[in-house]
């Protein structure tokens, strides 16, 4: 057993701090620091400034343009982009639609899709959710009816972050309702955005800002080589893309750099207070979520240390999605506590670039802390519900 | 033992219930919020014109005579309308203040438009450097010849922006923590030397953070004994704490119910959501901690009713139950509702917003652990 980083390790770590440091774009990690929202061109230039840079996709492997690192190099890396606060990659094209088209695409697709995701030519979008099959995904309605060489595609997908700025989606939908299995019938579908029939609706979350859409589709002509692999397989797929993705899941190195964040924020006096670091209830609060943190971190490590070593996941990454959402809201409970009255103006035009620093309410991004409480409710919510994991443990791993 | 509302408090509870359900419904409660200024001064006037501004003022004073059961009546209905128009402001805080500490000539001259919705008005009770202890006060006020020069800052001034009255304390005497040479000081908002940063908060209402430099009063405006504010100021901010815990009461009973609600009419996997055991104990649990906040707010209201020196225990001890009981009930019921519950769109988020702005203000559930800690 050993836990510390050999030398080619550190010098890894040393290169990709240096990389934010000096080939990052600057004026994207001082809108990170000051909480100024990213612009569409701001998302698409610093994952350009990665393409160039090689690392445009840490977990693919190198025959498609990824990175082919180990997993000890793709968590050093997570850790140093958190460090940086730099921001997380948009997952869609890079976790998501990218492993499956290279894993079930064919030769055609690879070559139409996979470049322009490296380069972030497309932005694109998941359309998985439907109004009536949000936790019962299986239940989905949205079809796909085959014509010719085409899918005639109707329905309606919801909670579709960032879709507004999406050029394309990657969609599950049904293409056969005469199924023993309602999962037999979805298939894995990807369509162009830029065209009749497709309608985007903005929602606005509890924060006020407009982050997820409703998307129609009203008979909307998709062409037969957009489906990927078999038909009838999507659930299949789907699941697979839910299994490819492990490490990152917990957002073990941003909560690691949130929580160092809290810290140094609690050991200073803001506005002549006594430092909330000399309050012991709230530091061993603080120290309780550290333990959480160094568990989780730990668990993430040894599955990251089983794959390297060529196997499968071991049975303990079930909890990483559970464990790792719960610790994100536990810290933005900390960040809540530590703001006091300062957590409560809503004064998100302030972090406009051009807002006199001077009348600025609260110290740094404070006042960000209930708006990051409030969005981050859907860390449990998203991406298979917690409740939806717990069952899928249970099942799966427990054997109950 | 007597748990019942007496006549005149059912009818008081049937007239706001009446008024939520006929006056406020969620989409007008939206556009109050979203207007300019926060609230609307018509339906404010209206609260005016069914006396509920009157409540907690003697009949001296041109009030009712009601007490804490009656405002806990009041503000637990308006909990369930996610109420915006500020009575907290004007008529716990500010009202609660000259009720207390003002003369006749000064309550005839502000507590009387007060009730009657002419003016606005608001208490400023906390500093940047306070966190949530009203006795850290570094504003000062220096006297100079027959008036007063008030300098310093204020956080979190609810209805700053719109009060045209400004009730702050300032130190007369001794040093930063000293709960003597505190006073109160009636400031008009529109006096030189005093500038207001107003804003929107998270859950729809309003503050503001306010500067004073070198505003000058005349001593007309000192309410009280110089030196003195301490004690009408801490029994204001009691009394507000508690009016704020029985609006989160209301608003846990709405959480609870609608979450029970929705999950019985949600279906997934064919069946509704609420026939799965895990989500059943969870609501059981929000049920639990609904009636248990429900029994130590009654406990804290009937003991604030009876003898004030006494109350402070049972104020400490409720709001430290709606830190956690209302964390608890906020996010189950966001949770249980699933994409839903995290939208504009959806009433659930916005009680949900405004139960966490009342976990926030008047001390957090830490703060008043602690006091009880000893």
């Amino acid at each position: 057993m050993n836990a510390t980083f050999n030398t080619t390790e550190i010098a890894f770590r040393d290169e990709v701090r240096a990389f934010f440091r000096d080939e990052f774009p600057q004026d994207i990690l001082e809108k990170q620091n000051q909480a100024i929202p990213l612009t569409r061109d701001d998302v698409v230039r610093w994952h350009k400034c990665m393409y160039e840079k090689g690392w445009a996709a840490p977990n693919w492997p190198k025959e498609h343009g990824g990175t082919g690192w180990s997993p000890v190099q793709k968590y050093i890396f997570a850790n140093e982009q958190a460090r940086a606060n730099a921001p997380e990659f948009l997952a869609f094209g890079i976790s998501m639609v990218g492993p499956i088209v290279y894993t079930f695409g064919n030769e055609a697709q690879k070559k139409r899709f996979l470049p322009d995701i490296l380069q972030f030519n497309t932005w694109w979008c998941q359309g998985y959710s439907e109004t009536g099959s949000g936790s019962d995904l299986a239940s989905l309605k949205m079809r796909a009816d085959l014509d010719g060489d085409h899918y005639i595609v109707n329905g309606t997908k919801t909670w579709t972050t960032l879709g507004q700025h999406a050029d394309w989606i990657f969609c599950l939908a049904r293409t056969n309702s005469d199924v023993a299995r309602r999962q037999e019938g979805i298939s894995f579908i990807l369509i162009d955005m830029q065209q009749p029939g497709v309608t985007v609706k903005p929602i606005v979350l509890m924060d006020g800002e407009p982050e997820v859409n409703e998307i129609h589709f009203d008979n909307v002509k998709v062409p037969v080589e957009n489906l990927v692999g078999e038909e009838g397989k999507g659930w299949t797929y789907g699941k697979v893309l839910l299994q490819h993705e492990r490490t990152g899941i917990a957002h073990v190195a941003r909560s690691k750099y949130r929580l160092m964040r809290l810290r140094a924020q609690v050991a200073e006096s803001i506005r002549g207070a006594e430092p909330l670091g000399n309050d012991r209830i709230f530091m061993r609060r603080l120290a309780a979520a550290d333990i959480e943190l160094k568990a989780l971190e730990y668990t993430e490590l040894r599955t990251l240390a089983s794959i390297a070593s060529g196997n499968a996941p071991g049975p303990e990454s079930s909890i990483l999605k559970v464990a790792g959402t719960d610790l994100i809201q536990r810290i933005d409970t900390l960040f809540m506590e530590a703001a006091g009255y300062y957590a409560l103006p809503y004064v998100r035009d302030q972090f406009a670039p051009d807002y006199p620093p001077h009348e600025r309410i609260g110290a740094g991004a404070e006042t960000m802390t209930a708006l990051n409480y409030f969005n981050h409710r859907k860390v449990t919510i998203f991406g298979g519900s917690n409740e939806i994991q717990k069952n899928i443990i249970a099942k799966h791993v427990l054997g109950l | 033992m007597d748990f019942a509302l007496n006549e005149v408090q059912v009818m008081l509870a049937d007239s706001v219930e009446k008024f939520i359900a006929n006056e406020y419904d969620f989409e007008t409660r939206q556009e109050h919020a979203e207007s300019k200024l926060g609230y609307s001064q018509e339906t404010w006037q209206m609260i005016a014109g069914l006396g509920w501004t009157a409540v907690p003022f003697s009949e001296d004073d041109g009030g009712l005579g009601g007490g804490p059961v009656d405002i806990m009546v009041l503000m637990e209905r308006f909990g369930h309308g996610l109420l915006v128009e500020p009575y907290l402001a004007n008529i716990v805080l500010a009202g609660g203040i000259l009720r207390r500490a003002a003369s006749k000539a000064q309550k005839q001259q502000w507590l009387l438009p007060i009730i009657a919705a002419d003016v606005q008005a608001t208490l400023a009770f906390a500093e940047p450097q306070g966190r949530y202890d009203i006795d850290d006060v570094t504003t000062t006020a220096r006297a100079d010849g027959d008036d007063w020069v008030v300098s310093g800052t204020k956080s979190h001034v609810l209805n700053g922006g719109n009060a045209d009255l400004l009730i702050i304390p300032a130190r007369t005497a001794g040093k930063q923590t000293d709960k003597d040479g505190i006073s109160l000081f009636v400031i008009d908002a529109n006096s030189d030397g005093v500038s207001i940063r107003d804003y929107e908060t998270v859950d729809g209402q309003r503050a503001a953070e306010i500067l004073l430099s070198d505003v000058t009063v005349g001593d007309d405006r000192l309410i009280g004994e110089p030196g003195a504010g301490f004690d009408p100021l801490q029994e204001t901010v009691a009394d507000a704490t508690l009016a704020v815990c029985a609006e989160a009461i209301g608003i846990m009973h709405v959480l609870t119910d609608k979450t029970i609600e929705y999950s019985k009419n949600r279906s997934q996997f064919g069946v509704p959501i609420g026939s799965f055991q895990a989500l059943q104990h969870r609501m059981v649990e929000m049920y639990t901690a609904c009636e248990q906040s429900r029994s130590l707010l009654l406990w804290a209201v009937m003991t604030a009713a009876d003898d004030v020196d006494s109350a402070a225990r049972a104020i400490n001890s409720i709001k430290y139950q709606v830190g956690t009981a209302g964390k608890l009930i906020g996010e189950e019921a966001v949770q249980i509702h699933g994409g839903m519950g995290v939208t504009w769109e959806l009433d659930i988020a916005h009680y949900f917003k405004r139960l966490t702005a009342i976990r926030q203000i008047f001390g957090n559930a830490d703060f008043h652990l602690d006091k009880l800690a000893g």
